[in-house]
């Protein structure tokens, strides 16, 4: 007797969410109304559902309008991070659509008189044999869609997909060249003012005193907001709030701060502190070999700034004892339920709505800044403030990705062949975002009368992919091993979830020390790679890149060539990089070479989009980035302190896809950064023979390293 | 406050506004001209970039008192989605940014770069990007995109 099969579920965001119409809607002429909670960041997740709902529904991509996430209307879908928008949106909107075309479909049956399976449906009009005709605009005064979905629709084959798997034009950029504001800054409401918030650069210091006199003599100032240690000016101009706000600074006194670690010591820093040991993984089996030798090596990456190219805004907008926040933040739900505890409000006496920002890397200055709007526009009697941060802010009080700590110990037989494998992580959590404790996790609530302390970074579950440890149990087939993670229990820097939480370090490190195995064999690290790989995915992403980059080509002095692989949190993209750098004591890399296997790609042109933006943005943080400070305060507040790879240095970047249609999608996001991270550590090494394996690979840390060898 | 004039996208303009006003301000406040975003304040990221008598500068820390009599023009005056500038074309053909946040100075110097010299290496339109600043990892793109738009320039 053969087991029932499974009830069919409905995908999470649906089940969350049933209800068809916060999904979809038809409206007057032709329009298809699609309402994703999920939020576009730069990243192109509107277009990719918006081609999964005309195919679902098969109408021109063209008649759908993109609703913005908006506490008020849209589905429940948490945070817009993690590369799940595609898993969970889209795979909720495909259902959705199915559903709802099929409820179409029955209709226009009952009123043509034609069978359901007898009718065609294009662009919207529903047609039969016989020339009769219908169609969705027709039918949707007497189709309701305010029910819930069901589980077991069936949605389209994969061969009757047009648009999903196809590459199309993103929707937002024709008015991204032709300037039609679509960002946040860009939009001014009626009557709005401007907000600055006054902050100082001493870290943990806490503002005691103000004399106002000065900011209240300046032109256009509307108020001054002071609740406890929160102080900020309201005015009719930004410049005026600027200028305000200076006036402020030159009174204000602050206590003395808490002290910070020691920059060059960032392992000695992390791995001093009180912390949370966690065993993520232990894997043994009877060793068939005997260990001889343990490699023991130590890797670090810094803190690592967001450093969008936009100041984090928000506007605000009191009308009695409800608010409305316009915000670029991850999470419309999420960020509304801190600002409920800040406000001391119920949630439904906010509406939390979401416009673009610039780029969104993690969990940047976003909700910090809407809940500064919603405290300065208290003020404002009514009239909504609109708050930008100074370049100068974003850059030290953002919350940064944390710095790690790596040891990896690989026990090794006579053959060096890994018999062991160790790998212990210390860093701060990779998670603080609001919305997920009974404590707000935003700037201005430490800062407030009574205030909040401020939270210290958790990671997330392992089912979600962890947070430090994310991409730190191997995928290779080694026959031992413990991963251990180390949480710190302090965060003297404000860290939080930044483009792959752990990832990044964890696969610099495993990918590292591979390689350097490898070398010690005088084995090829492609060949060593697929030798402990039995996951096929994984061998033909490496197979590929090694093909399109030509692997090996052949040596010439002042050039090298480094591989690297990993699968997104083990469960998501696949990904190996090739990078090709030029070096002697300081290095520029020429090219990358990635493939990426994201199962189906649905907008191909928008997963490339992503890789190559992913490989560049490692690539500046491998060789660039760090955030700088002193024992008191973060340094790195400019473009000069925290500088970024410029279009004169970025890499080639060579990226294919091994297109998988019937395999459900995975975001393409974060795959990048860690294989293009080690491929470029690994590159040096081929071309200079020494190992940097502190982040960010300076020409200060080679020199430091070639002495070390010599 | 003085009047200040100058030409903005091909009109003449005036403002009343203070000498040590700054461009970018004028522009996003009183004007309603938001293509030149705010990035930075200082010159450093090029997202506030404008061309001023024919160089891409930018706006952010340029006081009106300079910008008095001459010749300025933002996106808004390179083209529209009826009469496309061949870059605006070419950006979307090559579909030239992740957020787009940094792409109106990109525009900008390209279009400054391509009125100097319209049919530039790949060095040359790196070169002339340089002082801009994309931190979503498109500046490939976009060079693909300048390249794509002079060639277009070239046999129109």
């Amino acid at each position: 007797m053969s087991a029932p099969s499974p009830a069919p579920t409905l995908p999470v965001s649906l089940a969350a969410n049933p209800k068809l119409s916060s999904w979809v809607r038809f409206s007057g002429e032709g329009r298809v109304v699609i309402s994703p909670g999920k939020v576009e960041i730069g990243q192109g997740i509107v277009t990719a559902l918006a081609q999964i709902a005309a195919d679902e529904l098969d109408v021109e991509i063209g008649r759908i309008d993109m609703i913005r996430a908006s506490t008020a209307t849209s589905p429940n879908e948490g945070v817009t991070s993690g590369s799940l928008s595609i898993q969970h949106s889209g795979r909720a909107l495909r259902h959705a659509c199915a559903e709802v075309r099929q409820c179409f479909l029955e209709a226009a049956s009952e009123r043509l008189g034609v069978d359901a399976s007898l009718l065609a449906i294009e662009d919207g009009m529903i047609s039969g044999s016989g020339n009769v005709r219908t169609s969705y605009w027709e039918l949707a005064g007497e189709v309701s869609l305010d029910h819930d979905a069901s589980a077991g629709t069936i949605t389209k084959s994969i061969a009757r997909r047009t648009l999903a798997g196809h590459s199309v034009q993103r929707v937002d950029i024709p008015d991204k060249v032709f300037a039609r504001p679509r960002f946040i800054h860009d939009v001014s409401l009626p009557g709005s003012l401007h907000g600055r918030v006054l902050r100082q650069d001493v870290s943990g210091a806490k503002l005691t005193g103000l004399d106002e006199t000065a900011a209240r003599n300046v032109p256009g100032l509307v108020a001054i907001v002071r609740d406890g240690g929160f102080a900020g000016v309201v005015a009719d101009t930004e410049a005026a709030a600027e200028v305000a706000l200076t006036a402020l600074r030159k009174s204000a006194v602050w206590s003395t701060g808490e002290p910070l670690p020691d920059e060059d010591d960032l392992a000695g820093f992390l791995k001093s502190q009180p912390v949370e040991t966690t065993i993520i993984d232990t894997r043994t089996t009877a060793p068939s070999r005997q260990t001889v030798k343990t490699l023991r090596r130590q890797y670090t990456r810094p803190y690592i700034a967001h450093a969008s190219i936009a100041p984090s805004c928000a506007m605000a907008q009191w009308n009695g004892d409800h608010v409305h926040v316009w915000t670029h933040s991850q999470g419309v739900y999420m960020l509304r339920a801190d600002l409920a505890i800040v406000l001391k409000l119920p949630a439904e006496s906010i509406v939390v709505e979401h416009m673009e920002g610039a780029g969104c890397y993690g969990h940047n200055a976003a909700d910090d800044v809407a809940l500064d709007a919603a405290l300065l526009a208290k003020a404002a009697g009514g009239r909504p403030v609109r708050v930008q941060w100074s370049r100068h802010d974003e850059m030290s009080h953002a919350p940064f990705g944390a710095s790690m700590a790596i040891e990896i110990a690989a026990d090794l037989d006579a053959d060096n062949e890994i018999v062991g494998w160790r790998h212990d992580i210390w860093s701060n959590g990779h998670g603080a975002r609001p919305g997920r404790a009974a404590e707000p996790a935003l700037l201005a609530a430490t800062e407030i009368a009574n205030p909040y302390p401020r939270m210290i970074s958790k990671n997330p579950p392992a089912a979600n992919g962890g947070g430090g440890d994310r991409n730190s149990v191997p995928l290779y087939d080694l026959p031992a091993w413990t991963i251990t993670s180390h949480r710190l229990l302090t965060m003297p820097v404000r860290v939080s979830a930044l483009r792959t939480l752990g990832a990044q370090g964890n696969v610099f490190a495993i990918e590292s020390v591979l390689d350097e195995i490898a070398a010690l064999r005088g084995e090829d690290p492609v060949a060593f790679r697929l030798r402990h790989l039995s996951d096929e995915r994984a061998r033909d992403v490496i197979r590929a890149v090694a093909r399109r980059a030509g692997w090996k080509p052949r040596q010439q002095a002042g050039t090298g060539y480094g591989v690297a692989f990993a699968r997104y949190k083990n469960t998501g993209a696949y990904c190996a990089a090739i990078a090709e750098i030029e070096g002697a004591d300081d290095i520029r890399v020429k090219r990358l070479t990635l493939t990426v296997d994201v199962g189906e790609a649905i907008n191909p042109d928008g997963v490339i989009n992503q890789i190559e933006g992913g490989a560049i943005q490692a690539a500046s943080w491998v060789l660039k980035e760090r955030v700088r400070f002193d024992r008191t305060r973060i340094t790195s507040t400019s473009w000069t302190d925290y500088p970024i790879l410029t279009f004169g240095e970025v890499p080639i970047v060579d990226v294919e896809i091994i297109q998988r249609p019937e395999i459900e999608p995975v975001g393409a996001g974060e795959a990048a950064h860690g294989p293009v991270t080690a491929a470029i550590a690994n590159a040096v090494f081929d071309c200079l023979g020494v190992r940097v394996r502190d982040l960010p690979i300076t020409r200060d840390r080679i020199i430091a390293a070639m002495e070390l060898a010599s | 406050m003085p009047i200040i004039q100058f030409q903005l996208n091909g009109a003449a303009t005036t403002v009343d506004a203070d000498p040590d006003q700054l461009l970018l301000d004028v522009l996003r406040g009183g004007l309603g001209v938001t293509s030149p975003h705010f990035g930075c304040g200082g010159g450093e990221c090029g997202a506030c970039r404008v061309i001023v008598d024919g160089r891409a500068m930018a706006s952010c820390d340029m006081p009106m008192w300079f910008v008095a009599d001459k010749d300025i023009v933002t996106v808004e005056g390179l083209g529209t989605a009826e009469r496309p500038h061949p870059l605006q074309r070419a950006f979307i053909a090559e579909q030239a940014m992740q957020c787009g946040y940094c792409v109106s100075g990109i525009l900008i110097s390209a279009a400054a770069l391509l009125k100097h010299n319209p049919s530039p290496t790949e060095a040359e339109v790196r070169t002339a990007l340089d002082r801009n600043l994309c931190r979503c990892g498109s500046h490939n793109r976009m060079v693909r995109a300048v390249l794509r738009a002079a060639a277009e320039m070239a046999t129109s």
